[in-house]
């Protein structure tokens, strides 16, 4: 059992592998064009957006919309750091997200009182006072924004900080403190009645998710060196949501796989003009029709199932112990 | 052990629960009946922090659980069940237990973040204390499969486990049995006793059917319109003509 979990990482970290250098190697012989390179880059800042959102919305079940007001301070934050306080791009970039998982237990502790469409009233009015605030703010360049933020966002940083975002909220979910946010979603009485703080959970869940968002934020700036406040509207957070939403509430595989989709299906349909948002739009109604729990519903693709190996859980180690 | 003193808890102009006393000793197993809209849920919402009580104290162990939340109360020692069954029917019979261990053996966050040891030692723990509890209520087969998927009875009897798993001192079953067929209710009563010894439980538990709160329980509280209208032993109370009144009515 556990040479076969060794086995499976291994096999995983050897794709990772193999995709890094691939498209490093790609990039390098310049067999890919500036356009497919900003999607690339879309791609790895969507994932990371998707899958912090779903940790919010999925898995601990309250509607958040507010997600592109975490983006917009995550990257304004670094920007600061780098373009005016000339800090190094990690640092800038931890701060970054450090100080967006602050605003969000600062933000998350009165509204997640609140349930249901209440909070996502509250979350959305949020989103929409970070940018209000941003444009009233001429040290960050009011409505203009900032320009010739440099450009530190290297595939090699995009990569590694992608699949950290992953592993990391993959590890909480997999564990006693994620699976208290899940029992939340499942049932709040119940939760509560067995022990769990479930305040303390939520909002927990909630600064962890804008922690992610932040860091999206952060890479997001320095690759496309111009930010400003309409860059992140409440469409951004809808975006957000409608990948967590595609991908299924509650599997992160479905999330990337839906972050990825969304991304290339909007590249795609880029040369279509205004005909784009209204094929995207039937897209979604028909996925929504076909598939209404998501593309992945509340599983994850996982090697286990694709190799199709027997005795899943850590359980059943343990039952084999007994025997 | 727990001690309720003049408990009272109205809605608006609606009194549900009207000066409530109830006093139970360490071992005991106390049943609390009374007919439909009784007060009994409330009662037990009232004891578990799910209410603040209007007026009135509740002493467990020699500390007011009134103004504490749920989840702080369940820190004290007292676990329940629901009346409409309230388990985690996405997650894993197994995960559903683990759960309620949750306050008890929890790890570091950074030991979840990073898969440090003292993340697979808690787990390893978790896995073995469930388990363990499963398998005397006979649900460790089915420790991998969804709550939802569950038989009825499996579903009423995975609750208790849940509630076991908090490691309480003082148990509140609400209606254990309700919905279960006659050989499984009489399954679940012999269980009820044996727990209570095994895990040297002090138990309330609220029930509809007379009879069978009458064959396990030691002593009961009959509630009726929000007060207590008869306390006393199964044969005490079934000589009570008040509490017959409020079950049949009086003769016209």
């Amino acid at each position: 059992m556990k040479a076969m979990r060794l086995r499976n990482n291994l096999i995983i970290a050897v794709c990772l592998a193999v995709l890094y250098f691939g498209i490093a190697y790609a990039m390098k012989q310049r067999m890919l064009s500036s356009f497919h390179q900003v999607n690339l880059y879309l791609m790895g800042i969507n994932i990371i957006m998707a899958v912090s959102l779903n940790l919010i919305v999925g898995f601990t079940g309250q509607l958040a919309l507010g997600h592109a007001g975490f983006m917009a301070i995550g990257a304004y934050v670094s920007a600061v750091m780098t373009l005016k306080l000339g800090q190094p791009f990690l640092l800038a970039v931890l701060v970054g997200s450090l100080a967006t998982g602050v605003v969000g237990v600062l933000i998350g502790l009165p509204p997640l009182r609140l349930r249901g469409d209440y909070l996502a009233i509250a979350t959305l009015g949020f989103g929409e006072i970070i940018r209000g605030l941003l444009i009233n703010i001429n040290y960050v360049g009011g409505a203009a924004g900032m320009n010739g933020i440099p450009k530190l966002t290297t595939w090699t940083w995009l990569f590694i900080f992608t699949v950290a975002t992953v592993l990391l909220i993959k590890n909480f979910i997999n564990s006693s403190h994620g699976r208290a946010c899940i029992a939340i979603r499942e049932n709040e009485i119940a939760a509560d009645a067995m022990g769990i703080n479930t305040t303390f959970y939520k909002v927990l869940a909630f600064s962890i998710g804008a922690f992610f968002a932040g860091l999206a934020g952060a890479l997001y700036a320095h690759y496309f060196f111009l930010i400003q406040p309409q860059t992140f509207t409440i469409l951004k957070s809808f975006d957000a949501l409608v990948m967590v939403v595609f991908g299924g509430l509650g599997s992160l595989t479905g999330s990337i796989i839906a972050a990825v989709a969304i991304t290339v299906v909007n590249a795609a349909l880029q040369s279509l003009g205004a005909l784009r948002m209204v094929i995207y739009a039937l897209l979604l109604v028909v996925v929504m029709v076909f598939r209404p729990q998501g593309l992945m519903g509340t599983k994850e693709f996982t090697l286990r199932t694709l190799l199709r190996q027997k005795g899943g859980s850590g359980l059943h180690d343990y039952r084999k112990q007994v025997d | 052990m727990i001690t309720v003193n003049k408990l009272t808890k109205t809605f608006g102009g609606l009194t549900a629960v009207s000066n409530v006393d109830l006093k139970i000793e360490k071992g005991e197993l106390v049943g609390l009946i009374g007919p439909n809209g009784a007060g009994k849920t409330t009662v037990f919402n009232l004891l578990t922090g799910v209410y603040v009580p209007t007026a009135g104290e509740i002493i467990f162990e020699d500390k007011s659980l009134v103004h504490l939340k749920p989840y702080q109360i369940t820190a004290q020692g007292v676990a329940r069940t629901f009346q409409n069954i309230r388990l985690f029917n996405s997650m894993t019979v197994l995960d559903n237990v683990k759960l309620a261990f949750h306050w008890h053996d929890k790890y570091s966050l950074w030991g979840a973040f990073l898969r440090l040891p003292d993340f697979f030692r808690g787990e390893e723990k978790m896995d073995e204390a469930a388990m363990e509890l499963l398998k005397v209520f006979r649900l460790d087969d089915k420790a991998g499969e969804l709550a939802s998927n569950l038989p009825y009875g499996e579903q009423r009897r995975l609750e208790i486990v849940r509630a076991l798993a908090a490691k309480p001192k003082l148990l509140l079953l609400d209606e254990p049995a309700a919905g279960m067929n006659p050989l499984e209710t009489k399954e679940l009563m012999a269980l009820i006793g044996e727990i209570r010894d095994k895990f040297d439980l002090t138990i309330l538990l609220i029930e509809h059917d007379m009879s069978l709160v009458m064959s396990i329980c030691e002593r009961i509280y009959v509630l009726d319109y929000g007060k207590i209208i008869a306390e006393g032993t199964p044969e005490e109370i079934k000589r009570n003509p008040r509490v017959i009144e409020a079950y049949l009515g009086r003769e016209a």
